[in-house]
């Protein structure tokens, strides 16, 4: 077989257009609970995923914006604010889990046997987050539906506020996108 | 370099191991020791994701043992 350079420049083309396509090695996930189980599993996979060397991007809405405000930080808000703020949990020791709760006792019960066990808590597991570089995005939407500030949420290094069209941007350049 | 991960679970096993394999030079041989239960299928796949070398990997009681060279990072 010969090649032309007519030949030549329609593959260079072809692959130029294949290599556009593929995706990067980014996994996305979409944060939407605020229950202690879900934001465990969902950091988690964020640290592991990390760990094997993927761009990680987190995307905090509704409940999930809820579970990274700081138990140390309060803000101004209205009265409508406030009553969000008392029915949200503040900080992420307060969080619920999603089954057994117990009256609040299954809360503390699986810390101790998390502890027990050897599985990282909720606040290491944002702090190796930070670590390795996992991006943290968080709704501007439900955070003023919520009235929840930017300065009652937890310090962590790599966090932006955005909106969806952000999302689906990385979301559509990932290799897999998760919904929790 | 040797990394000592027993009692510790999923992910921090390999939370420690991507920790020690980015101190490393190239070509460095880092032993890690971890008695999760998930270490084993996990080291395996994490060094097909990230493309470094698993040179050796065996269990000795509850421990698994792995030793992996560095490639890339």
């Amino acid at each position: 077989m010969t090649g032309s350079a007519a030949d030549i420049a329609e593959l260079r083309e072809r692959i130029e257009r294949l290599e556009g396509a593929q995706t990067s090695d980014r996994l996305s996930l979409c944060v939407f609970s605020g229950e202690l189980d879900k934001i465990i599993a969902a950091f988690v996979i964020a640290t592991g995923a990390a760990a094997s060397g993927m761009d990680v991007k987190m995307f905090f809405t509704f409940w999930g914006t809820a579970a990274l405000r700081d138990a140390k930080k309060r803000a101004d808000k209205s009265l409508v604010g406030k009553m969000f703020g008392w029915m949200l949990p503040r900080g992420t020791r307060k969080l619920k889990l999603s089954k057994m709760q117990l009256l609040g006792m299954g809360r503390a019960m699986i810390r101790s046997i998390m502890k027990k066990q050897g599985v990282a808590s909720v606040e290491e597991l944002i702090e190796i987050a930070a670590e390795l570089e996992v991006q943290i995005l968080v709704c501007t939407m439900s955070m003023e539906l919520m009235e929840i500030k930017r300065e009652e949420l937890i310090d962590y290094p790599n966090l932006d506020f955005v909106g969806v069209a952000s999302f689906v941007e990385l979301a559509a350049d990932s290799r897999s996108t998760l919904f929790i | 370099m040797d990394v000592d991960a027993r009692g510790l679970k999923c992910p921090l096993p390999i939370v420690r191991l991507t920790k020690a394999v980015k101190l490393a030079m190239q070509g460095d041989k880092i032993q890690i020791q971890a008695d999760d239960a998930a270490f084993e299928p996990d080291v395996r796949a994490w060094c097909r994701k990230t493309g470094n070398a698993l040179v050796s990997l065996t269990q000795q009681g509850k421990d698994t043992v792995a030793v992996i060279r560095k490639e890339v990072l």
